[in-house]
C-alpha cells in the first residue's frame, strides 16, 4: 500500500512539474541568451489551443506537438522581431504578449471546446501492466514526461559543454564583447527566443493533450507565470531548475494526498505552500547580492544595437 | 459638428431621460424590452455562464419579440470593467438588467442607485434595493439527490469531493451529498480536497487522481472544469458532474450531474416586468421551483436507484423532505440540528462545518 501511494505520488509530481519544464527551459534559455520573454503564459496557451486543434482535426498527437511548438515559436518570434530588431522594451512586449495570447488561444479555440480526445498514451505496453501490478501506476508517464525529464541534462550540456552553449551565455552575459569578437549577437538572441517559444508551446500543448486533454480557454492557469519565476528560483541554473519544477509539482500534489489523507493541517497552509517555498528561496537567493549577480546573466534585458 | 463639454454633457443627461420616458409612457405599445446579461466567464460548452445562456436562450424564445436580449461574457468580477459594463447597458435604454455571479454586487449596488429606473437582478447575492432583486438556487437540495446515487453506486463507500473553497455555497453541498449518501448507505464517507480556484482543468484533474488514488470510487466536484468528468471516464471511476450535463465527457462513468437551470426563473422573471408586477425580492429556489434538478441519470444506475431518486426528488418538491434535517452532527459529534428539527434558510446561508462523516479541514 505504502509503496503504491508512494509511487503514484511520484508520478504524478512528475506530470504536474512536466508543462514547468518545457516552459521552464525554454525561458531559461532565452534569458542566458540575455532576452526576458515575460509572454511564456500566452505562448503556452496558444500551444495548447494550436496543440489540441491539430491534435482533433488530424487524429494524431504528432500533428498536434508540431502545431503547438510552430505556434509558440511563430509568437516568440513576434516578440523578437518587436524587441531585438525594434528595440522595444522587452518587460512591455513580453506582457503584451501574454494578454495577446490569451485572447488570440480563446478566439481560435472558440469551436474546439468540449471536443472529446484521447490523450498522449503511456510508454508503457498496456499488456505489460496487466502482467506486472505495480506498472499500473506508472500507466501516467507518457512520453512528454520522459521527455521532459530529459530536457535538463540535455540543456545542461549544451550550455556548458558545447560551443554553442558558450557563445550563447557569451552573447547574455555581454553582448558587446561578443559582437566584438565576430559572433550575430541578434541571430544568436533570435535563435534562443524562438527555442524558447517553441518550448512553451509544447508545454502547453502538454495540458491539452495529455494532462487533461481538452481545450478550454485560459486552461494554463497561471503556469506560465511560475515558470518564469523558477527560473530565476533555480539563478539560471538548469539542474536547480529541474529540482525548483519538481519540487513545485510535488507540493502541489502532497497538498492533495495530505488532504485526501485526512492529515491534519490546514488546507490553506496547504495551498500557499508552493508559493510560499517559491518566495522564500527567492528571498534566500537575492540575499546574497554578488551570488545573484554572477549567477544572472549580465546583459538580461538590455537591448542591443551594433554601433559599429 | 464639433462636441464640447457643454453638448456632450447636454446628451448625457437628457439619454437617459429620453430613453425612459417613451417607454414608461406606453410600455404595451413601445418596442420590445431590452434585456442584458452580464456573465463572469467564457460561455464555453458547460459550466456556470453557460447554464445562465441556456435560461437567457429559453427566455428569449418564449418571449418572442416582446423582448430583445444581449449578454457580455468574461466580465472580471472586482474592479471597474464590471460597473462599467453594467452602466453601458443601462445607459443604452436597456430596461432589466441581470448581473449573473456573485462578485458584481457592489458594482451592481450602485448602478441600481444611479439608474433608478432600470431594473436590476444580481444572481446569489444579499443586496437589494426597490429596484434590485436578488435570485439563486438551492444546489444542495440537487446534491442531496446525486448523494443518493453516489450512495448507492460506491462499493468502497468513499465518495471524493473536488471542492473549490470553504464557503457556505460549497459546504451546504458537500454536506447535502452525504446526507443523502447516508441516507442510503449509513457508512459512507465524503474525503474533500480543497483546490483552491473555481477553474484549473490542471489542478481539478490532479485532485481528482489523487482521491481515485487513496479508494474514493464515485468522485463528485465543485468546480467549473470538465476535468474531473474526464478523469473518471480515462480511469473507469464513476463522477458526479456540476453545472451541466457532462455525459459526454464521460459517456461510461459520469452518473449524473447538478445542474442549474435558470429558464424557468427568467421566463417567469422578465414577464413579470412586461406585465408591470415585477418587485424586488429575493428568490431562493429549488428543485422545486425548478431551478436545481439532475442531469439525465446514466444508464448504468439500476432501476431501484432511479426509483429512489425519484421518490426523493417528490418529497424535496413537496417540501416533506428537507436534506438539512436533524439530527445532524459535525465532525467533534456535537449535535447541530437537532432531530426533528430543520436548519432555517439563515442557518444553511451561513453554514461553516462539514458534518460527521467528511473528512477534511475548514481553516
Amino acid at each position: 500500500m505504502h509503496s503504491a501511494l508512494l509511487l503514484s505520488v511520484l508520478v504524478a509530481t512528475l506530470r504536474a512539474a512536466t508543462p514547468l519544464l518545457f516552459a521552464g527551459f525554454g525561458e531559461l534559455v532565452t534569458e542566458r541568451s540575455g532576452v526576458l520573454n515575460l509572454g511564456v503564459e500566452g505562448m503556452m496557451l496558444t500551444g495548447a489551443a494550436l496543440g489540441f486543434m491539430g491534435a482533433a482535426s488530424s487524429g494524431s498527437i504528432l500533428v498536434g506537438l508540431l502545431l503547438a511548438m510552430v505556434g509558440g515559436a511563430a509568437l516568440s518570434l513576434v516578440f523578437g522581431v518587436l524587441t531585438l530588431s525594434l528595440m522595444a522594451n522587452q518587460v512591455a512586449t513580453g506582457l503584451a504578449l501574454t494578454i495577446f495570447g490569451v485572447g488570440f488561444s480563446a478566439l481560435i479555440g472558440v469551436s474546439f471546446q468540449g471536443v472529446p480526445l484521447t490523450g498522449l498514451s503511456s510508454v508503457i505496453w498496456p499488456s505489460l501492466a496487466q502482467a506486472v501490478p505495480w506498472l499500473q501506476q506508472l500507466m501516467l508517464i507518457d512520453p512528454l514526461v520522459v521527455a521532459a525529464l530529459l530536457l535538463p541534462f540535455a540543456v545542461q550540456l549544451f550550455l556548458y559543454r558545447s560551443r554553442a552553449g558558450l557563445v550563447l551565455r557569451a552573447v547574455g552575459e555581454s553582448h558587446d564583447v561578443a559582437h566584438a569578437l565576430g559572433y550575430s549577437v541578434l541571430r544568436i538572441r533570435y535563435l534562443a527566443v524562438v527555442f524558447g517559444g517553441a518550448m512553451s508551446g509544447l508545454g502547453g500543448a502538454y495540458l491539452s493533450l495529455a494532462y487533461t486533454p481538452m481545450w478550454t480557454e485560459n486552461m494554463v492557469a497561471g503556469r506560465g507565470w511560475i515558470a518564469l519565476a523558477l527560473v530565476v528560483f533555480s539563478t539560471w541554473q538548469p539542474l536547480w531548475l529541474a529540482l525548483g519544477a519538481c519540487l513545485f509539482g510535488f507540493v502541489t500534489i502532497a497538498q492533495f494526498q495530505a488532504e485526501a489523507l485526512g492529515i491534519d493541517i490546514s488546507p490553506h497552509l496547504l495551498a500557499m505552500l508552493p508559493y510560499l517555498i517559491t518566495v522564500l528561496v527567492l528571498v534566500l537567493i537575492s540575499r546574497d547580492r554578488v551570488r545573484l549577480k554572477l549567477r544572472a546573466p549580465a546583459a538580461l534585458g538590455r537591448p542591443f544595437h551594433a554601433t559599429v | 459638428m464639433t462636441i464640447d463639454r457643454r453638448t456632450l454633457l447636454g446628451t448625457a443627461l437628457a439619454a437617459p431621460a429620453v430613453a425612459l420616458l417613451p417607454r414608461r409612457a406606453s410600455a404595451a405599445t413601445a418596442g420590445p424590452l431590452k434585456v442584458a446579461f452580464i456573465y463572469p466567464s467564457p460561455l464555453g460548452d458547460a459550466g456556470w455562464a453557460h447554464q445562465h445562456e441556456l435560461g437567457r436562450l429559453a427566455m428569449q424564445a418564449a418571449l418572442g419579440d416582446r423582448v430583445k436580449s444581449a449578454y457580455v461574457e468574461s466580465v472580471a468580477e472586482e474592479g471597474a470593467d464590471a460597473e462599467r459594463v453594467i452602466r453601458k447597458f443601462a445607459t443604452d435604454g436597456y430596461g432589466l438588467i441581470y448581473t449573473c455571479s456573485f462578485g458584481y454586487m457592489n458594482s451592481t449596488v450602485k448602478a441600481a442607485h444611479s439608474f433608478p429606473k432600470v431594473k436590476f437582478e444580481h444572481a446569489t447575492g444579499y443586496k437589494r434595493a426597490p429596484n434590485l432583486g436578488t435570485y439563486s438556487a438551492r444546489f444542495y437540495e440537487a446534491r442531496y439527490l446525486s448523494g443518493i446515487v453516489a450512495g448507492r453506486m460506491s462499493k468502497s463507500g468513499v465518495i471524493g469531493y473536488v471542492a473549490a473553497f470553504p464557503i457556505p455555497e460549497v459546504l451546504q453541498g458537500i454536506n447535502a451529498t452525504l446526507l443523502g449518501a447516508r441516507s442510503v448507505n449509513p457508512n459512507a464517507t465524503i474525503k474533500v480536497v480543497f483546490v483552491s480556484t473555481w477553474f484549473d482543468p490542471g489542478k481539478e484533474r490532479a485532485a481528482a487522481d489523487t482521491l481515485i488514488s487513496q479508494g474514493a470510487d464515485v468522485i463528485d466536484h465543485h468546480t467549473d472544469s470538465t476535468a474531473v468528468a474526464q478523469a473518471g471516464e480515462e480511469k473507469g471511476v464513476y463522477t458526479i458532474a456540476y453545472n451541466s450535463d457532462q455525459s459526454k465527457y464521460g459517456p461510461k462513468t459520469c452518473l449524473t450531474a447538478v445542474t442549474h437551470v435558470w429558464d424557468k426563473f427568467y421566463i417567469k422573471n422578465v414577464s413579470s416586468v412586461l406585465d408591470g408586477t415585477w418587485k424586488s425580492a429575493d428568490v431562493w429556489g429549488g428543485v422545486n421551483a425548478g431551478m436545481v434538478a439532475l442531469a439525465p441519470l446514466n444508464p448504468v444506475i439500476p432501476g431501484s436507484v432511479r426509483d429512489e431518486v425519484a421518490a426523493a426528488t417528490a418529497k424535496i418538491g413537496s417540501g416533506e423532505l428537507k436534506p438539512f434535517s436533524g439530527p445532524i452532527k459535525d465532525q467533534s459529534g456535537a449535535v447541530k440540528v437537532a432531530a426533528g428539527t430543520s436548519m432555517t434558510d439563515a442557518d444553511i446561508l451561513r453554514m461553516d462545518w462539514f458534518a460527521e462523516g467528511v473528512q477534511g479541514k475548514l481553516g
